[in-house]
Formats: structure tokens, C-alpha cells, sequence
């Protein structure tokens, strides 16, 4: 590998079938900002196509966000898709509007984190990099 | 016509020149001495700069024509000669999720609250083409609007509801030819005549390929099938709108308030271009094309907004087009107030935002208008949060008196001032588009979709620095705030029983008949002189279902894969 060891990758996603990615975008481009290695795969896809191309390009931090109210169907889909990879090093964090308690349930099956509307840019950088960093390295 | 010179109380531009730099000099001087302004420049929430005040002279250059009457070309105060004094705008709060029934029941009660129009919101898999049972809905029918597979699902959603006295709006655009044609089927089959029934379908496609995102097949045979509901209706629906031209959405992805009316305007002018191209004569359809603009924050630069919209697209219909008649150049609106400025925190105090939003729609001359409910930024709304929305409209036109006066601040020196820059502004986008190839061109090249996406951005950096001041968020923050919000609940039964109503709908209907309709569709659709209406009109009393119309068509087209940009 030339890229080196400390260069964060991420890969940011939109799954399901909503449209909104106002807010996936500026995530993208506060990460690229913050020096990261940042892949954005577009619109309206799979658990399946998001977690294969997660394991593809081998990053660290896996983003998607969802404000159609179906992440209660796909995180679990994709945490499960994680296993089945054997690509559970890949940190899973969530974004978009959800309610507070489905928050603390996305938690508990294994999201490492949720970033809701209005998370300022700086914020989105600190934690990706607290989460890698918790992490260590691979 | 008045020299506009001669139209300041007597008094001489040199005169106020005079006085204004005297003021500068003396009482303003002193002031600043002792207190520094706020900051070094004011800027609207546009980026547009405002000045400290306006006078005489910042309208002194506007043709006094071009500001006019209500009801007289350029529109700029009012597509109406009496506005709400003949009636208030249409109080239309969009409602949907579940099955059509659900709905119903939500409509039924914002009738029963005094609502006076219906505004449709459909799930995911309805918006994107797909049947609830497909592998794609999964986790998604009925969750954020109501779920529609075929035309039991339109009766049940408009039970009990007269269409010929109350208009129906669907927010519905890449399938918005098949609900339309269910509307159809419907009406005929309630005794209907087609051309009493009024409504509008959102089928504003090119917005999606900006902004909303909400698409199925490539850019050219969906701007076609939108043709085609233009001249339908045109033909056989007259009191049908066929299109709301939506800044809205382009709003919410994170445009600014400019770039929210000339892209709108932009897409406009290109669904005029492309049913002129059909041998239509511009004053048959262009009547009913009907826009939807967003009611944001910054409330004098909302106002001059939509002035400088109403003025923009009559001087484009007349000069451009040559339309002729007075209904093809006055641009009638929808609004809604912003659902991105809704914050979660300290929810209640959305109520405030959105009146005030309101407020600049009215004053601004909007057709109808939605409030949002303040608990939007948890999920969809409750009933309760939805009748204290409509009771803000129903303030706003039964005590304010703001109803009284059309266009009251109409002569204002700051919002004249600012609704030529407006006007200004927009053309010189639209003439970049034009130039530069076209709307369809620049989808292509993500012109369009790069333009949202740094202004969002610049946006999220002005929040998180608090240049933006959103109270609850960055100022004014209650970090001891608890919350106890009901919040709508969604049913998750929703799926099975849509699914279980399809299923019973595949196994009664005739099979045959659906195929060859199908087979009939996909030959209209390769022919562009055709219409794809009366054939979909024809599969749709044959109960198919949106599905099987969509996928038909998909083998034929294809799909669209954006190349996204950020």
C-alpha cells in the first residue's frame, strides 16, 4: 500500500430510496477538508452494494444515512452484511433525522455512532477520528 | 407614464441626495462614534449585501410599470386583481403515510378543522415506481406517505371527498403520469366530468435531477412523459394543474433563495420549450403550469423573492414565448414554510418560525400555502401538531387584517429595491443557463447540483461558526433541555396489509389484458408524437400496478445514474 497508514478512509452512502443528500454531501466534504479519503457512492443503493464496496476499498469508517425512517430495517441488513464479510473492524456511523430512541437501539446492535441534523462539520471530523483512533490500528 | 423623478412627494433626487449625505455626516456619524454597528456588512441570508436604509433613490431607476397593479402584467404585486380579498389562499396541509385509508381519515379530519384543500404525500416506493412488494420497499411502505400500488389504493385514499369542490394536489413526479392517470379512471368512475375536476401533479422531473433526487429513468423520456400530462390536461382537463415547477425542494437541499426561483424558472422555461416543440400553441397550456416556491427565514428577501419570481416569468412567457393571454404570464404559487430550519431542539419554538414563514408567503401573494408542523424534525407529523399549523394560517387570515390590503408592502423602498435585484440576478442565470446549453445540459454536467451543494455547504460552515444563528442550535442552546414529544407512530402492520390488498388485486384482475396493455404501452411510449396518457388511463382501470407500468417502461429506457458531486 503507497497511501499512508494514517490517512482515515471513508466511505459515505445513501441507502434505501430517499433522495435527501444535503446533508450526506457536506459530511463528504468536511471529511475530504479534514484530509480524509472520502468515497461517495451516490444514491438509492443497497445494504449489499454499500458493505461490498466498503470491503472493496478497505476504509475504516462506513457512513450512511437514511431519512426515510427505514433505518430500523437497514442498519441491521448491513451490520449483519458486515459480519458475513468478516469486515467488522469497519466502523459503521449513521446519519439523518431519526427519533432519540431508535438512536440508543441502533447503538446497541453495533452503529458506533449517529451523527443527527445540524452535527456541526467539525464535530463529524472529531468523531470519526475518535472513533479510528479508539479503535487502533488494524 | 409618470416620470418615477417626478413621483417623490415633490421632492428632488438631488435634494435627497443632499439630506442623506447631511444624515451620513451629522446624526449618523455621531452615532456610529459612540456605538459601532453590529458588523461591518449586512448581508441577506441569500449573501446578498442590504444597505444600512433605503430611500427614494434606491427605486428611483424601477419603471413604475414594472412594480404596476395586481392582476396586470408584470404581476409583480399579485396574479389577481383582489388577492385575499376576494378569497384567502387555499389552506392546503399535506398529509400521507399508511394505506389510503389511513389518509383518508387524516383528511377527513383537516377538512373538519376548517382545511380548505388536499395536499397528497406518497411513500418512498410510490415516489420511485416500485409495488410494496417489492425487495427495494422493504422498510419503507407507508413509512413517509401514503402507499398507492393501484386504483383501489386512490379510491380508498379519497373516499367521501367531492373532487369536484375540493382541489387534490399530489407530490408525485417520475410516476406522477400513472397517478394522474388514476385520478383519471377515478373521476370517470365517480361521474366526474374531467374538466370540473381541479388539482395539481407536482411531475416536476428536472427539479428531482437537481435537488429532490427522486428519479427512475434517463432525463429525456421523463421530460416526455411530464409533456405528455401538460397536453393532456390541456386537451381534456382544464381545470387540471399538470405540473407545480418546484423551487422547494431545491430549496431544501440547500440552494439559496436566488438559486431556489432562477433554477425553478430555468426548468420552466424548458418544459415550455419542449411542448411548444410539440405544435401546441403556448396559450393552450401554459395557464395551467403552476409553481411552488419555499417560504424560508430571511422574511424581506422571501417577499422580494417571490415579487421578482411573478415578474421574471410573465416578462419570459410574453417576451420569449409571445404568449398573449394574461393567465399564460401571471405565475401562481404554492408554499410551504422551510422544514430545514425546523430544529430539534427546543421543537416548540418551530411554531414561531413557521408563522412568521407564513407570514412572508402571504405578504408575498402566495396561492396556497402548507404550515409545517413543529414536529417535523422528529418525523412525520401529528394530528395535533398539524391543527396548530392550519390554526397559524387561519390567525394569520382571521385576525391579523394583513387579508385587507393587497401587496401592503408593496412601495417599499427597501423591498422594491431588493426585488429588482432580484429580478436582475435571476435573468442573468437564466441567460447563463441558455447559453450555456440549456437546463437539460447543465443536469448533465452537474452544474446545477454543484451550485446547491456549496451554498448548502457554505450554510453548514455559517451555523457552526454561528454567523448563521439558529436559536436552540447555536445560540440560545438549553443543554438541560429533556424532551417528551409524542411523536406520529407508524404502524408496522402498514406493509402487510398493502401487500395483502395488491396480491388480491393481481389475483382478481385479467391477467391478459394487463399484458397486452403493457405491450401497447411500451409501442406508445416509442413513438414521441404519441401520448402515453390514454394508454396508461387504460392500465389502470385494468388494475395494473405502478410497478409493472414502471418496469415495462424501464426495459424500454433504462434507468438514470447520477454521477454525484460534492
Amino acid at each position: 500500500m503507497t497511501v499512508p497508514s494514517n490517512v482515515i478512509r471513508v466511505l459515505i452512502a445513501k441507502v434505501g430510496l430517499d433522495g435527501h443528500d444535503r446533508g450526506v454531501k457536506i459530511v463528504a466534504r468536511c471529511l475530504r477538508d479534514a484530509g480524509m479519503d472520502v468515497i461517495y457512492t451516490g444514491l438509492h443503493r443497497t445494504p449489499e452494494e454499500v458493505v461490498a464496496a466498503a470491503v472493496q476499498e478497505d476504509v475504516d469508517i462506513l457512513g450512511i444515512s437514511i431519512l426515510s425512517g427505514a433505518h430500523m430495517t437497514v442498519f441491521p441488513k448491513v451490520i449483519d452484511l458486515l459480519k458475513q464479510h468478516e469486515a467488522e473492524d469497519i466502523l459503521l456511523v449513521g446519519g439523518g433525522v431519526m427519533p432519540d430512541e431508535d438512536v440508543g437501539a441502533l447503538k446497541e446492535i453495533g452503529v458506533a455512532e449517529v451523527l443527527l441534523q445540524d452535527t456541526p462539520p467539525q464535530a463529524i471530523v472529531d468523531a470519526v477520528r475518535r472513533l479510528v483512533e479508539a479503535r487502533g490500528p488494524r | 407614464m409618470i416620470e418615477p423623478k417626478q413621483a417623490l412627494n415633490g421632492m428632488a433626487l438631488e435634494e435627497l441626495e443632499q439630506q442623506i449625505a447631511e444624515w451620513e455626516r451629522n446624526e449618523l456619524a455621531a452615532f456610529l462614534d459612540r456605538q459601532p454597528e453590529r458588523k461591518a456588512e449586512f448581508r441577506t441570508a441569500g449573501n446578498i449585501p442590504v444597505k444600512r436604509v433605503y430611500t427614494a433613490l434606491d427605486v428611483a431607476d424601477i419603471p413604475l410599470e414594472d412594480i404596476g397593479l395586481p392582476g396586470q402584467y408584470p404581476y409583480t404585486r399579485g396574479p389577481y386583481p383582489t388577492m385575499y380579498r376576494g378569497r384567502p389562499w387555499t389552506m392546503r396541509q399535506i398529509a400521507g403515510f399508511g394505506t389510503g385509508a389511513d389518509t383518508n381519515r387524516r383528511f377527513h379530519y383537516l377538512i373538519a378543522q376548517g382545511q380548505t384543500g388536499l395536499s397528497t404525500d406518497f411513500d418512498m416506493p410510490t415516489l420511485m415506481g416500485y409495488d410494496s412488494d417489492h425487495p427495494r420497499s422493504e422498510g419503507e411502505v407507508g413509512r413517509e406517505g401514503v402507499s398507492v400500488d393501484v386504483l383501489d389504493d386512490m379510491e380508498a385514499l379519497y373516499d367521501n371527498i367531492d373532487l369536484e369542490n375540493i382541489s387534490v394536489s399530489m407530490t408525485i413526479n417520475p410516476t406522477a403520469w400513472i397517478l394522474l392517470a388514476m385520478y383519471v379512471a377515478l373521476g370517470e368512475k365517480r361521474g366526474h366530468d374531467p374538466n370540473k375536476m381541479s388539482g395539481t401533479i407536482q411531475a416536476d422531473i428536472l427539479k428531482e435531477y437537481i435537488a429532490q433526487k427522486e428519479w427512475i429513468f434517463p432525463i429525456r423520456p421523463s421530460v416526455r412523459l411530464v409533456r405528455d400530462c401538460i397536453t393532456y390536461c390541456a386537451r381534456g382537463m382544464k381545470r387540471f394543474n399538470p405540473i407545480n415547477i418546484s423551487g422547494y425542494h431545491i430549496s431544501e437541499a440547500g440552494a439559496s433563495p436566488l438559486q431556489e426561483a432562477a433554477f425553478t424558472l430555468c426548468n420552466g422555461l424548458t418544459y415550455v420549450q419542449e411542448v411548444v416543440k410539440t405544435g401546441m400553441n403556448v396559450d393552450e397550456f401554459a395557464p395551467r403550469l403552476a409553481f411552488y416556491f419555499v417560504s424560508q427565514a430571511d422574511f424581506f428577501e422571501e417577499i422580494a423573492k417571490f415579487r421578482a419570481a411573478r415578474r421574471v416569468w410573465a416578462k419570459i412567457m410574453k417576451q420569449r414565448f409571445g404568449a398573449r393571454r394574461p393567465e399564460s404570464m401571471r405565475l401562481r404559487f404554492h408554499c410551504q414554510t422551510a422544514a430545514a430550519s425546523l430544529t430539534k431542539p427546543q421543537y416548540q419554538i418551530n411554531v414561531v418560525r413557521t408563522a412568521l414563514q407564513a407570514l412572508a408567503a402571504v405578504l408575498g401573494g402566495a396561492q396556497s400555502l402548507h404550515t409545517n408542523g413543529m414536529d417535523e424534525a422528529f418525523a412525520i407529523p401529528t394530528e395535533e401538531a398539524m391543527r396548530i399549523a392550519l390554526r397559524t394560517q387561519q390567525i394569520i387570515a382571521d385576525e391579523t387584517n394583513v387579508t385587507n390590503v393587497i401587496d401592503p408592502l408593496g412601495g417599499s423602498y427597501y423591498l422594491e429595491n431588493l426585488t429588482s435585484t432580484y429580478e436582475r440576478e435571476i435573468f442573468k442565470i437564466v441567460d447563463y443557463v441558455e447559453e450555456n446549453g440549456g437546463t437539460i445540459k447543465l443536469i448533465e454536467e452537474g452544474w446545477f447540483q454543484q451550485q446547491v451543494a456549496d451554498f448548502a455547504y457554505q450554510t453548514a460552515l455559517g451555523k457552526a461558526s454561528g454567523d448563521k444563528p439558529v436559536i436552540a442550535v447555536n445560540k440560545y442552546v438549553d443543554p438541560d433541555e429533556r424532551q417528551d414529544i409524542e411523536l406520529h407512530p407508524y404502524d408496522p402492520e402498514t406493509a402487510r396489509r398493502q401487500i395483502a390488498n395488491l396480491q388480491r388485486v393481481r389475483k382478481e384482475r385479467d391477467n391478459g389484458k394487463v399484458a397486452q396493455l403493457l405491450e401497447r404501452l411500451k409501442a406508445v411510449a416509442r413513438d414521441e408524437s404519441e401520448n402515453v396518457m390514454p394508454v396508461t388511463i387504460e392500465l389502470v382501470k385494468a388494475k395494473a400496478s405502478m410497478g409493472e407500468i414502471v418496469e415495462a417502461l424501464k426495459d424500454l429506457w433504462g434507468t438514470y445514474r447520477e454521477n454525484p458531486v460534492f
